[in-house]
């Protein structure tokens, strides 16, 4: 009787290369490797909560990264996929909801128009927009010497290397090499693709005071910002993981089964073939 | 492989259907007692596998039509609404995504197969140029879809791609740039090209399902090839589909979207391009614009030629190439196993496509240009020349008897089967007895 | 040997007990049934009202302009609110309706217990008698009843008419006449200020 086929055997290898393969390739950034060349820097991996196959959000973090966030990036960056609702939402920062509402109605937004035609100011609710800083992109390229400063929501998502990127950008900044030149209201950044970008350092110890006892380091601010977009990016990674888990359990099993299915099935006909041959 | 009708109505409605609409046995004839050759090996599911994703790309797709809002201004922030609001939006999303990219891995590995074992030879010419005219469909359904996510990459890979066309200025001045502006619907790509991309791949997916059908109905009328590449001689050489192929098929299915799962949820971009999550700007190209893996090879091929006319005519051939193999192979057997000279042009020839690919992936400067010249001198080659003369000079290999032979050796399958070589086939155990022994085939 | 269909039939013999491999096959099947109606969920369930959707709680309006007699109509979850300031006419006229006479003889109000009777008083905003909030929607099939403009139709009952198949309401928004079934609905709200309903 026959047992495993060559073939079976491959591909139960290939899977077996596939699955460790995949589960290591990091959420968020591309496997495509960086075209040679070219001025790309390399980005250091960091260890972050929501690594795949079973990473999760540290909440924490995410509120702590939104802190930074609100602090420090959303003078210049908008964030305008997100609603205020969203920092409530489980897999996410999890504030509580009289928190969002509080985080909502620190901020002005405009509505209308009311019954005389006219736009107004209001304290946002949680279904609200995060409030951009810019009304229109030309205001915000004028008020940053002609820079725009990209729009936050996926952009964990749309830089080569994600929340690592974003890290090794945030602690990027360096005095440039002897030779360097950098351009007026440029600043030298190591992780910054051709190195002058037009960001000026955002973060240095100390600027924000976290109340949870993490040291108020660039370091941590960097990272809890990197790990908050991510989620921004991505919010629903927790769920995707939760269910991913339940999913490859079930499939593994039903792979098994299918294979003594498939063995049972066959091996009527290899019973036939032996008696027909005796 | 005609046979006669096996399915016996069982109940009243049965009969009563079966007199006016014989779905039932159809389905029995084709899908349950269908005589299939009994040594199909794995890589004969991916027809199966196939014929499943269509079905996922259809359903997901479907749905994620009722979300999406096929506008310059809303697009891309209907894709991201999806992934974060509606209710299972990022998997049905990412399974869409992931999927495409599934479809192609499957339906190369098909085609590979088909390649490797003569599966285009008469009798089954219909059959593949029907493969060839859903692969073409399949790269242009991929293509409008994924330039319905409106972000930088959609953006210029349209631009890119129905630039292709004004390389026909170069042959009647004017009409190249005719064509673009119908095409587009404007001077530039915008709103209205973005609608008609919507409505096509909307449409392409169910004219694919048709061709399916035709390539199905067309493969079962002389029945499938088998890894030996010769003829079914007796029924002895065949199992029905049900419950041998239904069951094969199905764990190979499982077990292919054990990989499909595990992409979805744990690497849902590892396929995907970061700059496609930055909304379309038409002010501004990114930096490097590469097209979803699985359409590497063919531009690799584009830039290989420094002629704009002549490297669009390459892209189109390098595809349309196929449509013809069925009478660039010279060759009197079929499956590659058979073929020791051919063989290792073959396998050549699949690396040229990998090899493309990578290329594909790289600037097109140095070594890389002339890396991507010499295989897509390579692949042209393959057609044009090593098919149809491998096929006149090569000495094929002795093939086996039967198919059942080639399962069981002369010995057993020689006690049953009523074949002309009976004598022989008994008198000679080894199986260098066997190789020495011609077989026509055609 | 033309028989290969008949020792090859998977499924059991008449007068066997199933056997492991027979018992492996209905498990086999089980899971791909399994696996398919799993799948299916996120396809219907995707059609659900999405969390942007749920998350558009309240609306708040400013009422201080509404005089008696007057009616306003604002969107609250993509429906119209009707938001009614009567004059005493009109509450006298709801009041002196007996319950045995209602069609719908409970009071349809979000803000208070299901079993509520239509009583004016549980129709009515609470300790502000002259305000009536409704959803605006007919409970026969969904038209929009008339009433609101001062030169509307009001129905022989004083409140609204749904000019779709002629359903009539009192002034405290509850079905008299016509094929509606039920009182117009009452929204959750609450007085935010004297001059400020907030809905929902």
């Amino acid at each position: 009787m026959r047992s495993l086929s060559r073939l079976e055997l491959l591909m139960a290898f290939l899977l077996a290369l596939a699955l460790p393969g995949v589960a290591l390739a990091e959420d968020g950034s591309s496997a495509a490797a960086p075209p040679l060349g070219h001025d790309y820097p390399e980005i250091a991996h960091q260890s972050w909560s929501f690594t795949p196959p079973f990473g999760t959000y540290d909440n924490a973090q995410l509120q702590r990264g939104f802190r930074v966030y609100k602090e420090v990036c959303s003078n210049c960056h908008s964030m305008r996929l997100l609603s205020y609702r969203n920092l409530g939402e489980p897999g996410g920062p999890e504030f509580s909801p009289k928190a969002v509402e509080v985080l909502a109605g620190q901020v002005q937004v405009t509505d209308g128009p009311n019954e005389k035609g006219e736009m107004f100011q209001r304290p946002a609710r949680p279904s609200d927009r995060f409030r951009s800083p810019f009304a229109n992109d030309q205001l915000a390229r004028n008020a940053n010497s002609g820079a725009l400063p990209p729009d936050l929501s996926v952009i964990a998502k749309a830089r080569e290397g994600g929340p690592d990127y974003i890290y090794a950008l945030l602690t990027g900044y360096r005095q440039p090499p002897a030779g360097f030149e950098v351009a007026q209201g440029m600043h030298y950044n190591a992780a910054f693709s051709g190195h002058q970008v037009a960001m000026p350092p955002p973060l240095s110890d100390g600027v924000i005071a976290y109340t949870d006892g993490t040291k108020p380091t660039l370091d941590n601010y960097a990272r809890d910002v990197s790990a908050y977009l991510m989620w921004a990016a991505e919010p629903k990674l927790e769920e995707r993981h939760q269910t991913g888990a339940r999913v490859m359990i079930f499939l593994i099993v039903f792979l098994v089964i299918m294979y003594l299915a498939k063995r049972t099935v066959w091996t009527r006909l290899h019973h036939r073939d032996a008696t027909h041959a005796a | 492989m005609a046979h006669p009708s096996t399915y016996q109505p069982g109940s009243g409605f049965e009969r009563w259907l079966d007199a006016r609409l014989p779905v039932v046995r159809v389905m029995h004839d084709q899908f349950v007692v269908f005589p299939t050759p009994r040594n199909l090996n794995y890589w004969w599911t991916f027809g199966g596998i196939l014929t499943f994703m269509l079905a996922v790309q259809i359903a997901t797709g479907v749905v994620l039509a009722m979300h999406y809002v096929p506008t310059p201004e809303g697009a891309f922030d209907s894709v991201e609404r999806i992934m974060r609001d509606v209710n299972w939006g990022w998997f049905l999303r990412y399974t869409h995504a992931v999927g495409a990219s599934m479809f192609f891995l499957a339906v190369y590995i098909h085609t590979v197969r088909g390649l490797y074992y003569g599966s285009y030879k008469a009798p089954r010419e219909v059959v593949w140029i029907l493969g060839v005219l859903i692969l073409l469909l399949m790269i242009a359904t991929a293509f409008m879809g994924y330039s319905l996510v409106w972000g930088q990459m959609s953006f210029w890979a349209v631009t890119v791609i129905t630039n292709l066309f004004s390389s026909l200025d170069a042959v009647i001045p004017g009409l190249g740039t005719k064509l673009v502006e119908w095409i587009w619907g404007g001077f530039s790509v915008g709103g209205p090209t973005l609608n008609r991309l919507y409505s096509l791949h909307y449409l392409f997916p169910f004219v694919i399902a048709g061709v399916v059908l035709l390539h199905i109905w067309a493969l079962h009328i002389p029945g499938n090839n088998n890894p030996t590449g010769i003829d079914v001689k007796s029924a002895k050489d065949t199992v029905p589909f049900h419950p041998y192929y239904t069951i094969k098929d199905g764990f190979a299915l499982v077990a292919f979207i054990v990989l499909f799962a595990a992409i979805v949820f744990y690497a849902p971009n590892l396929l995907g391009h970061p700059d496609n999550y930055v909304p379309a700007n038409p002010l501004q190209t990114p930096p490097h614009i590469v097209p979803e893996w699985y359409f590497l090879p063919f531009y690799a091929i584009l830039r290989a030629i420094p002629n704009k006319l002549l490297g669009v005519a390459a892209l189109m051939t390098s595809i349309s190439i196929l449509f013809f193999v069925p009478w660039l192979d010279t060759s009197k057997v079929r499956s590659t196993s058979y073929r020791p000279i051919y063989k290792w042009f073959f396998w050549a020839f699949v690396l040229t496509c990998i090899a493309l690919g990578y290329l594909g992936s790289q600037q097109p400067e140095g070594w890389y240009l002339i890396f991507g010249r010499v295989c897509t001198i390579y692949y042209f080659a393959f057609f044009l020349v090593v098919m149809p003369v491998t096929g006149l000079i090569e000495r094929p290999r002795a093939l086996p008897g039967s198919i059942t032979e080639s399962v069981l050796g002369p010995e057993e399958s020689g006690e049953i089967e009523e074949t002309k070589n009976t004598k022989e086939t008994k008198a000679t155990p080894p199986p260098a007895a066997r190789k020495r022994k011609r077989e026509e085939v055609l | 040997m033309a028989t290969y269909e008949t020792p090859l039939n998977p499924t059991l013999e008449p007068d066997q007990e199933p056997t492991r491999r027979d018992v492996i096959l209905i498990a086999a099947s089980g899971f791909a049934a399994i696996g398919a109606a799993a799948a299916l969920w996120p396809l219907l369930d995707q059609m659900n009202p999405d969390q942007s959707m749920l998350s558009l709680a309240t609306t708040e309006v400013d009422i201080s302009h509404v005089e008696a007699g007057q009616a306003i109509t604002v969107m609250w979850r993509g429906k119209p609110i009707f938001i009614r300031h009567r004059t005493d006419q009109e509450i006298g006229k709801a009041k002196d309706v007996k319950l045995d006479d209602l069609v719908d003889p409970l009071a349809r109000n979000a803000n208070l217990p299901d079993d509520a009777p239509a009583t004016d008083d549980n129709r009515a905003a609470k300790d502000r008698e002259p305000w009536l909030v409704m959803i605006g929607i007919c409970t026969h099939l969904g038209c929009i009843p008339k009433g609101q403009a001062v030169g509307d139709y009001k129905g022989q009952f004083g409140g609204w008419f749904c000019p779709c198949h002629g359903s009539q309401y009192d002034t405290a928004g509850r079905i008299r006449l016509g094929p509606a079934p039920q009182n117009l609905a009452i929204p959750p709200y609450s007085f935010a200020s004297d001059t400020k309903i907030k809905i929902g």
